[in-house]
């Protein structure tokens, strides 16, 4: 074995551990924030495997969006309403962990089996084309995936709008949740009310 | 354009003269401008913290370090070493597992973008492809960090300044990776090499402050507002925060912090020079120079020549806008939060957008001067 086939497969087998044993402690552990900080570092291990893979614009995107964005804005939303109270303790508990084992587990059989099903060796010997994938990516997000990704975009504006609308309690006199009526005292508000007096 | 010094090609043949075999020269020869960076950075910071010493007693009208090595010079190290050997505090009821990972998190993205920052054609640990967008990747891993010391600090003012860090990390992102945008389309390229050489064609008249003036601005007040530099330094406001994130910290995790928002200024300086002032171009082409003076470019000596010129214009380029950045940090007062973000979202977010598209309109119209 050459050097460069050690250090990929040492590579390799680091961040597949590292992603497997994150994964498993981001649903096991207790503790919400060591789980939010765990999937930083299964996203950063995930991000680890395309680069082995020579896919390194994807490698950096899947940083951009899923550490610098998804994984920040996770911590931050636990950290805004960091609460030190137990959660109740649940009856049937451990029906419900039997219920949940079962279901991850046949899904994990059903991986395997495409795993073992499918043939994976390409029938061409393709090279990889490394740097030029950035390209690649470019050229086909303006023209086979055109339709996916402005749909992606409007998706994400939806999203921002009802953040935004859920954000200004001035809009909403009673709170989602709770019906109670909101108080209004607590957040900087607009000084026109938008919509709860009209007339 | 394969010109310019490259010293791994030649120091990988002068070990394969000793009969080792390419690889192991390869491996042999990884760590060396890894090292050198390293030393380059940290270096970099001991003159940047005596620089920011002596620049602010200027400016107000005091003398500064004076007795430690001549000119006080020596007071970094100084500084170094009682971090250094300070006791290394957790307080008793923060989480120790996450307090010590916090500053490490905060260091280790700073330094691994050192890994595109070229101080000449091949005087770059590695001229990665995606250049330039690795560094934008990598500058989002920090907030992840500061949240982290935040939080394990269990305390309200570490807590608070995480939250600050991260929310004007997140904000003043989006304007950054836009102005960087334009500049991409006018080199067609993320690499930083190629960023600069497209800048080379006429020396300073072709530098991209002249093409991207306001993309310029919006840079540089994004790179002060992500190295949480005042007027931007909300996350430690000690007249709010006590020190932010860092209150509880001391000794050599505290230094660790200290590093990384030092080596994260100079680091951006060069990123500004890089993208906006022609990177290691001396403003009149060395070529012009050499063909005037009617010198081989291509002998060793003229090579050598020419890459030491390169260092010396990226590092004084870099300086010189670290200086900007001491003189703004001592002569303007902090903005507030709410200030903070609306000049991220509502007025550097529109501006930059309005400027990549008036980029790309420039880029059509006139493919000769922007990029074609």
């Amino acid at each position: 074995m050459s050097i460069a086939i050690t250090t990929q497969f040492i590579c390799f087998t680091v961040l597949s551990l590292v992603v497997i044993i994150g994964a498993l402690g981001v649903v096991l552990l207790e503790s919400i924030v060591y789980s939010a900080f765990l999937l930083g570092g299964v996203f950063m291990s995930v991000a680890g495997l395309y680069l082995l893979l020579n896919a390194s614009f994807v490698a950096a995107a899947q940083v951009l969006v899923y550490v610098g964005a998804v994984n920040v804005l996770i911590i931050f939303a636990i950290m805004l309403v960091n609460k030190k109270e137990d959660l109740k303790p649940i009856n049937d508990i451990k029906s419900r962990r039997v219920i949940s084992t079962s279901i991850c587990l046949t899904l994990l059989s059903l991986l395997i089996r495409v795993d073992l099903t499918n043939v994976w060796s390409l029938s061409t010997p393709q090279n990889s084309i490394g740097e030029e994938s950035t390209i690649r990516i470019g050229e086909h997000l303006f023209s086979d995936y055109l339709l996916p990704f402005e749909v992606a975009s409007v998706l994400l504006l939806m999203a921002m709008i009802g953040a935004i609308v859920l954000a200004r309690r001035d809009v909403m006199s009673k709170d989602i949740s709770t019906g109670l009526p909101v108080d209004q005292e607590l957040i900087e508000k607009s000084s026109e009310p938008l919509l709860t007096n009209k007339n | 354009m394969e010109y310019g010094l490259d010293l791994e090609y030649s120091f990988n043949e002068f070990l394969k003269g000793f009969g080792l075999s390419s690889e192991i020269a390869h491996i042999i020869w990884l760590p060396l401008p890894m090292l050198l960076v390293l030393v380059a950075a940290v270096v970099g910071v001991l003159v940047t913290v005596w620089l920011e010493r002596k620049i602010s007693a200027a400016a107000q009208q005091r003398i500064g370090p004076e007795y430690a090595g001549a000119l006080g010079v020596l007071q970094p190290i100084a500084d170094g070493l009682k971090l250094l050997v300070k006791e290394d505090i957790i307080p008793a009821k923060a989480d120790g597992i996450l307090f010590t990972a916090g500053p490490i998190l905060v260091l280790v993205p700073v330094i691994l973008s050192w890994l595109i920052v070229p101080f000449g054609q091949n005087l770059l640990i590695s001229n990665v492809g995606i250049g330039i967008f690795l560094w934008i990747a990598l500058s989002s891993i920090q907030p992840i960090g500061l949240l982290m010391s935040g939080y394990a600090s269990n305390n309200k003012y570490s807590l608070l300044g995480g939250l600050r860090a991260a929310a004007q990390s997140i904000s003043y992102e989006i304007p950054l990776a836009l102005s960087v945008l334009a500049i991409v389309l006018m080199t067609n390229s993320l690499s930083t090499v190629d960023i600069v050489n497209q800048q080379s064609g006429a020396g300073i008249l072709s530098w991209n402050i002249w093409r991207q003036p306001v993309g310029f601005i919006v840079f540089w007040i994004c790179a002060l507002a992500e190295c949480e530099r005042l007027p931007f330094d909300l996350p430690e406001a000690e007249e709010e925060l006590v020190a932010g994130y860092q209150t509880e910290y001391a000794g050599m995790k505290f230094a660790l912090f200290y590093l990384g928002s030092y080596i994260n200024l100079i680091l951006s300086a060069l990123l500004v020079s890089i993208l906006y002032l022609g990177g290691w171009g001396f403003p009149i082409p060395v070529e012009l120079i050499a063909k005037f003076l009617n010198l081989p470019i291509n002998a060793p000596f003229i090579q050598v020549f020419t890459a030491s010129i390169g260092i010396v214009m990226t590092v004084l380029k870099a300086y010189l806008l670290v200086f900007i950045a001491i003189l703004l940090r001592w002569t303007t007062p902090r903005v507030r939060i709410d200030q903070l973000l609306d000049l991220g979202w509502k007025f550097l977010l529109p501006i930059s957008l309005a400027n990549l598209l008036i980029t790309a309109g420039l880029k059509l119209a006139f493919p000769q001067f922007f990029g074609g």
